[in-house]
């Protein structure tokens, strides 16, 4: 088994385990490249079919090509998607910085979701590599009835058992990617042959690395045009993966400030 | 800020294929950990550019002389402060392997993380400061790291400077810890004398230390085995899940160990079942050729339909896992309420789950005093050893023959509060022996019924003591045999002459009495053969039993002749015994029978001849496919 085989053998065990444990979960499809890695994994998991809501939490903010992909694959891929939105700005935590406020109406949107169906688990496409908050996260992690996450209290998760039992109400984040890279996760991309949105590649010097809303994300300076140069790309940057997310620089906790409320 | 280290993946995806281990560094507080880690970056090259110098001018700046501990301490605070690092690993390069450290910071809850972060660990780094020589804390680090079950670990002999470098110093610890750690186990794969601060051993052996011959800290990194050759080991695929999203049932799970190829016998544990793998199924092609191994995730359908259920698992049959209900482990406890003696538990073992009794503390320890506590209770973050019975019987090895299927963990309140390894098992009356290796029949099923025009099956008699089920049964096994099958006659009485001829009428002997007939008819049957079981079986349990053994082989036939009935006829003479009380435990006389709830058919022979009865049986064996269609017409031809 090679580096790539591995990871991929991990994250199918985590995505049975979430369907064996858990009595009603969804995935989170934000259109990224991670979440459309996330969607072949699971399939792989199931043979062929993802046996779960697809939730596509949206801000209608996102990039048209995104909105292209998200209705082509979405059918492509035999996806039962719910797009459900997000509350106006208004109905915000005036006290966030304007990047992270306006990304906070994603958490807003993905509680309204919680309500409405009664999911038990989320299945989400972050990783320990993006960012240092996610780094400390768990592959099953409780959030509160809120939907909120207590990083000092998170249970104890060792040789692939996972807490399972979220307190009436409350839901979990299951993370299957949690252990990948974003190098990873571009050469699996490239192995599995599987579609991406044109926007991280590059274009007139400059690429997406991430991929948020419009008005709060920034292409990178970059010549990769196909997924060998972003590898070679990423082999040397030391530009962080999210450097062009305005969110997480207005102020140094802000991302950490989401995250707890129930940010992804 | 571009205080970056390792943002990207140092384990590079396009096709290199160089070994991953993981490590964890312990050891005594002060005795040189961050500076040693610190070195080892720099040594192997791993900081990103400008880091050196960055660190060496802040040090210049307040007038202190640059220490190496400084590195780790700088990362620490970037984490600290939310930049971007992987915060619980540090990764480097030696020659042949990705090395990922992990760190397991923290004092007041250093077992917690260092098990959430170690458990995973292929090696440990022990470090000892060469003045202070092995302290608590060393020995306690040991101690754990036996523990954990990990049994690769490097020592290294730090600050030799300061005790001016003398071999004889060295030899002095190197005796005591290797004299420690052996007493638990564990064999240092090296003792090796550095100055972390200085670099001597480190990636150099330096003129310092030149009696020194053994490997550098690097090179002893390069030689950890990365992780324990699963694939070697006997196959343990644990079932998590059976999916039917179409016509294929397959059943999902990761190879533990061992490997699979379709083909393959396999047997389900713990009941035992047999069946052959019929594919290894995929996505996006399927089905996949080829042997899969140890950690691969997998989805395989079988060439028969078996019950089978989340947490059993699939092993070969010469090496099938024990099956227990009981079993001693080494534990360590996480939980807030000390684990005692008569606790109840919920214990995993990978999916399959189990409702536990502790049932003894053999050992409650301390790791920070290394003393054993009197009140024989595990408290938080201690470890011990403790002797559990489960509700449902579990399949599972000693973590010494297999790392990935001898652990288990215990959840308290749905919240996992301990876990540990398991020492040994308690093999139950069904165990599989590891020496034994069954041998299988030169015919193949097809062979054997296109010969005899029937299925293998097992047809099993229930009803009171005289309800005619010898009778039917005899009829039936004439019938059978004139049409060309292959019926064998287990008459329950004929048998306890013999085979089971040690039994007497306990509950628990007549249990192993039904047992026994269901193995030998179920032996029969997956040979071919039509085995005619006549046995009175009153409980209800036991014929569950018997239907587990024989699986889908298995057909019941309540022979429900009312009690007055049975005890006119009374052939035996046993009704009228048991009325003058010569017979003990006499089922038919009180209400110790339990009539069956479901059976695939009910005859009462008070309104029924042999003949006509012997008909129903054979159009209900014909209707559930053990006889084939054809025969009816074969036998109108006689």
């Amino acid at each position: 088994m090679d580096h790539l085989d591995q990871l991929e053998a991990q994250s199918i065990y985590i995505f049975r385990e979430a369907f064996a444990r858990l009595k009603k979960i969804a995935l989170l499809w934000s259109l990224g490249k991670d979440s459309n890695v996330m969607i072949w994994l699971a399939r792989k998991a199931f043979f062929g079919r993802v046996p779960f809501p697809a939730l596509h939490v949206d801000t209608g903010k996102k990039f048209p090509e995104m909105y292209r992909f998200r209705d082509r694959y979405g059918k492509e891929w035999e996806l039962d998607l719910r797009v459900e939105p997000c509350p106006p700005i208004d109905a915000v935590d005036p006290t966030l910085p304007p990047a992270a406020r306006s990304a906070a109406r994603k958490t807003e949107g993905l509680k309204m979701a919680l309500a409405k169906y009664g999911f038990d688990g989320l299945i989400a496409g972050i990783r320990r590599d993006e960012e240092a908050t996610r780094a400390k996260e768990r592959v099953f992690s409780p959030r509160g009835l809120e939907g909120n996450w207590d990083v000092r209290d998170q249970p104890p998760e060792f040789w692939d058992h996972f807490n399972a039992s979220p307190p009436q109400g409350a839901h979990l984040r299951i993370h299957p990617i949690l252990h990948w890279t974003e190098a990873d996760i571009w050469a699996y991309t490239k192995r599995e042959n599987i579609p991406i949105i044109p926007l991280y590649l590059a274009k007139d010097g400059k690429r997406y690395r991430s991929l948020g809303d419009q008005d709060i994300t920034n292409p990178v300076a970059s010549t990769a045009s196909n997924i060998d140069e972003i590898l070679a790309e990423l082999e040397q940057t030391k530009v962080p993966e999210r450097a062009g997310r305005a969110l997480d620089h207005e102020t140094e906790d802000a991302f950490e400030r989401l995250r707890v409320a129930g940010y992804l | 800020m571009n205080m970056l280290v390792t943002p990207t993946s140092p384990a590079t995806p396009n096709g290199t294929t160089r070994p991953q281990v993981r490590i964890v560094i312990v050891g005594h507080v002060d005795h040189g950990k961050s500076t040693l880690v610190g070195r080892l970056l720099h040594e192997t090259g791993s900081l990103p550019d400008g880091k050196l110098e960055m660190l060496k001018a802040v040090s210049a700046r307040r007038g202190m002389p640059f220490e190496w501990s400084f590195l780790l301490d700088a990362l620490q605070t970037e984490r600290d402060q939310g930049i971007t690092i992987d915060t619980t690993q540090i990764r480097f390069r030696t020659n042949s392997r990705d090395i990922v450290l992990i760190d397991a910071p923290g004092h007041a809850e250093f077992l917690r993380n260092m098990i959430t972060g170690a458990s995973q660990a292929d090696g440990a780094v022990l470090i000892i400061d060469a003045l202070e020589g092995v302290r608590d804390q060393t020995r306690r680090h040991g101690y754990l790291l036996h523990l954990l079950g990990v049994k690769q670990v490097a020592v290294v002999v730090n600050k030799m400077d300061r005790v001016d470098f003398s071999a004889g110093r060295f030899k002095d610890i190197s005796d005591e810890i290797s004299a420690h750690l052996n007493g638990l186990g564990v064999k240092p794969t090296a003792v090796i004398p550095i100055s972390a601060r200085d670099g001597d051993g480190v990636a150099e052996r330096t003129g310092r230390i030149g009696w020194y011959k053994g490997p550098t800290v690097v090179e002893a990194l390069d030689r950890l085995e990365p992780a324990r050759p699963l694939e070697a080991l006997a196959l343990r695929l644990p079932v998590q899940a059976i999916y039917k999203f179409d016509d294929r049932r397959i059943v999902a799970g990761r190879i533990e160990s061992g490997s699979l190829i379709a083909g393959d016998e396999i047997v389900i544990m713990p009941a035992g079942k047999i069946a052959r793998i019929k594919t290894v199924e995929s996505w996006p092609v399927t089905p996949v050729a080829g042997r899969q191994g140890a950690g691969r995730s997998v989805g395989i359908t079988l060439d028969r339909e078996l019950f089978i259920e989340r947490g059993d698992i699939i092993a070969h049959a010469s090496t099938a896992p024990r099956e227990t209900r009981r079993l001693r482990a080494r534990i360590f406890w996480l939980h807030d309420k000390p684990l005692a003696k008569g606790d109840q538990l919920l214990v995993r073992c990978g999916p399959k789950e189990s409702r536990a009794t502790v049932v003894a503390i053999e050992k409650a320890v301390d790791p920070g005093e290394l003393s054993s506590s009197e009140n024989k209770a595990i408290g938080r973050n201690h470890v011990g050893e403790i002797d559990i019975s489960l509700s449902n019987p579990i399949a599972t090895d000693p973590y010494t023959e297999n790392p990935r299927t001898g652990r288990l963990v215990i959840e308290v309140s749905g919240r996992i509060a301990g876990g540990g390894l398991v020492l040994s098992v308690d093999a139950g009356q069904r165990a599989v022996p590891v020496d034994i290796v069954p041998v299988e029949s030169a015919l193949r099923a097809d062979e054997r019924s296109a010969r005899y025009r029937h299925n293998g099956a097992v047809v099993w008699l229930t009803g009171l003591p005289a309800s005619g089920k010898s009778t039917l049964a005899k009829a039936l096994e004439r019938r059978l045999f004139t049409n060309g099958g292959s019926p064998i006659l287990l008459d329950g009485d004929t048998l306890r002459a013999g085979l089971n001829g040690d039994l007497g009428f306990s509950a628990t002997d007549r249990s192993e009495n039904i047992r026994r007939l269901a193995e030998v008819a179920t032996h029969l049957a997956r040979n071919g053969h039509i085995a005619i079981v006549a046995a009175v079986s009153p409980a209800r349990e036991d014929r569950a039993t018997a239907r587990r053994i024989a699986d889908t082989a298995f057909r019941e036939i309540h022979v429900a002749t009312p009690a007055d009935v049975c005890e006119e006829r009374d052939p035996k003479g046993h009704y009228k015994k048991a009325r003058a009380g010569a017979l003990a435990s006499f089922t038919g006389i009180g209400n110790d029978y339990e009539r069956p709830e479901a059976a695939e058919l009910v005859i009462d022979t008070s309104t029924r001849t042999v003949a006509e009865a012997a008909d129903e049986i054979e159009q209900m064996l014909k209707t559930s496919g053990v006889l084939f269609d054809e025969l009816v017409d074969l036998a109108a031809n006689i």
